[in-house]
């Protein structure tokens, strides 16, 4: 029993050890980083971030991108995985064909959509020739900020549905027919089975696909760089910023900390929001 | 409450020939148990009924109204499902409650109702807890609670105690039986175990591979079965059969001369093992090859002329492997069949 135990923690040791080196100890020094200017510690870094002129916009387009953005693909990805679970034939192929986006990566993704979307993209080119416009229209500028949001909202949408969509696919499949059945022969309707049924019993992968889609909305940068650039300032695209064009690693580092501490807050609240009910859980 | 009429339905699954055809009327307030081996069509035909399945032809009358082109929900009936299929994510108030609730009816009505099932399975105690909190006992009663606060006109049962232990499922069975005849349900109850469609049910129907072969009082499938699988299916130990010739109307066995229903030919006589019984003179040779005392009764496993036999004698009977012993039996407790067809000679 003790041996066993040993043994278990012996088989542990290697992946904490890897945990440790690339991920807790860039971690601490990112942290001190953010709490260090000119080799004195304290909030000078954050400050300045905070004094940023793009600051509050980064706060609120990255907000905003999240609550938007992260309701409209859990109910999207719902009802993709509802679809999918009433379908007798082609499962296998629209799985597959909805899952396509989870394999390009997130800058090309945003380059497609750049390309759809710029002045001279085919968007422009389709409503030209339907007539709806008359030139070239600019929608990605900092004077059309929500065709701009619109904008990478779609392309957002387009690429990370799929993220929730597996896991609630993956979800579904583990729910016997027998609860739905069940409550159909008890008189439910579709849309009562749905909402007293299905998506409590689904609440385990709702809540592990929102914390993953929200942290990584949070993180949301190649697709919003690709088509906002500094029109649409995001917190990770200001931290970029920050390290890359103003060579400040202190502030860099104040925004990466401000962004893990948003994450974990939201991971915590749908921890806590979701749980299952006292006794629900042998 | 209202009577069930399944008419000549059947389905496939592919290649599959789940359900050949089944006819069955259960009147208002009848017990009808479907009895057959696993595989043999039972959920398929259950799940018709419910509408979880459809028909590829036939159809299914409740209270005289068609309701083959029905969702589940607009048939007005209750299943208890062979896994229960009790909410986890909901209390078992909430689970009892849950038909009532879907019908949006008002809150004093729900309240009574599920108190009364509740009472019935004497789960009242219980109505706070989640199911994971349960036992299979108490979930099983749960499932049956559910069904009877909705008072369906058709309650319907896939195996709901075949997942219970032996003690539990015999204590639920006699239960079962109390609370169903009180609350008068129209009930269709499928089982493969023949001593719960017995003890249960006002008629038995029995299903074999995808057909109804009989229906009738538990006596009666018991004493006449129609074919030579129910009188083998049903009855532990099941029916001996042994392949006989009648001569001149008359069929030999040792000392024995019975009159057969045919003049010439090749026939079974069938014959319950607890039917034959030891005697002095006349009689037929059995040779018993095992003998288990079974404290009701001596059950002897052996042969005579050749065929495999088995009977049922008291236990204070000193008999030993290898014994040879004369038996008889009443004639009229003799159920013929017919060898090629394997069904029974004369009125079914
Ligand atoms: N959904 C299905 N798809 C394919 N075959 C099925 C399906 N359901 C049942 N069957 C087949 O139909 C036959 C009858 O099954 P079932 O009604 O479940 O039998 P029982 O309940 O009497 O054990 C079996 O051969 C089974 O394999
Ligand atoms: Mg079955």
């Amino acid at each position: 029993m003790r041996r066993d135990r040993l043994l278990a923690y012996a088989l542990i040791a290697p992946s904490i050890l890897f945990l440790a080196v690339i991920f807790l100890i860039p971690l601490g020094q990112t942290i001190a980083l953010a709490f260090t200017r000119h080799g004195t510690f304290g909030l000078a870094n954050f400050a300045r971030m905070a004094g940023d002129l793009n600051f509050r916009n980064a706060v609120a387009n990255t907000l905003g991108l999240v609550i938007v953005v992260v309701p409209l693909q859990l109910a999207l990805a719902l009802g993709m995985s509802m679809m999918l679970r009433h379908l007798k034939r082609g499962r296998e192929l629209i799985l597959w064909i909805w899952s396509i986006p989870l394999g390009v990566s997130d800058l090309a993704a945003g380059l497609v959509w750049l390309g759809i979307l710029t002045e001279k993209g085919y968007l422009n080119t389709i409503l030209y020739h339907l007539g709806v416009i008359h030139g070239p229209v600019s929608w990605l500028t900092y004077e059309t900020p929500l065709a701009l949001f619109i904008g990478i909202l779609v392309a957002e949408i387009w690429r990370a549905t799929a993220i929730i969509f597996v896991v609630l696919v993956a979800g579904t499949q583990l729910i016997p027919a027998e609860f739905e059945e069940a409550a159909s022969v008890f008189g439910a309707t579709a849309w009562q089975r749905f909402r007293r049924v299905t998506v409590p019993l689904l609440r385990p992968s709702i809540q592990t696909a929102l914390i993953l889609r929200t942290v990584l909305a949070f993180e949301a940068f190649a697709v919003v760089l690709a088509i906002g650039g500094q029109n649409f300032p995001v917190l990770l695209s200001q931290a970029y910023l920050w390290q890359d064009t103003n060579q400040d690693y202190g502030v860099a580092a104040a925004y990466a900390v401000l962004i893990m501490l948003i994450t974990l807050a939201a991971t915590l609240f749908y921890l806590v929001a979701l749980r299952p009910r006292a006794g629900e859980v042998a | 409450m209202a009577e069930l009429l399944i008419e000549g339905v059947a389905k496939s699954f592919g290649p599959v020939v789940a359900l050949a055809e089944a006819t069955l009327a259960i009147g208002d307030g009848e017990f009808v148990a479907l009895l057959g081996p696993s595989g043999c069509g039972k959920t398929t035909l259950l799940r018709i009924v419910a509408g979880l399945e459809e028909a590829n032809c036939g159809q299914v009358l409740i209270g005289g109204r068609d309701v083959s082109a029905l969702p589940p929900r607009a048939r007005g009936l209750a299943m208890v499902f062979q896994n229960y299929a009790v909410f986890p994510h909901m209390t078992v108030g909430e689970n009892v409650a849950f038909g009532l609730a879907m019908a949006r009816a008002p809150a004093a009505r729900i309240a009574k109702q599920v108190a009364r099932a509740a009472s019935l399975m004497q789960i009242e105690t219980l109505l706070g807890r989640y199911p994971a909190q349960l036992s299979g006992g108490q979930r099983q009663r749960v499932a049956v609670a559910r069904a009877l606060a909705v008072e369906p006109a058709v309650l319907l049962m896939d195996e709901p105690l075949s997942n219970l232990d032996a003690l539990l499922r015999l204590e639920m069975r006699a239960e079962l039986k109390a609370v169903l005849r009180e609350a008068g349900t129209t009930t269709l109850y499928v089982t493969h175990d023949q001593t719960e469609a017995m003890g249960l049910a006002d008629r038995v129907a029995v299903m074999h591979e995808g057909r109804i072969v009989q229906i009738a009082a538990p006596s009666d499938v018991y004493r006449r079965p129609a074919s030579v699988f129910v009188g083998g299916f049903v009855g532990n130990p099941p029916m001996n059969f042994l392949r006989v010739a009648a001569v001149s109307g008359e069929v030999r066995l040792g000392a024995l001369r019975l009159s057969a229903p045919m003049e010439e030919g090749g026939l079974l006589l069938g014959i319950r093992p607890e039917q034959l019984a030891v005697v002095e003179t006349g009689g037929f040779l059995f040779r018993v090859a095992v003998a288990e005392p079974l404290g009701t009764h001596l059950l002897l496993t052996g042969e005579t002329g050749g065929q495999r036999m088995r009977a049922v004698v008291p236990p204070d009977a000193t008999v030993v492997a290898g014994a040879e012993l004369l038996l008889a039996f009443d004639p009229a407790a003799i159920r013929w069949m017919d060898a090629a067809s394997g069904r029974a000679i004369g009125a079914a």
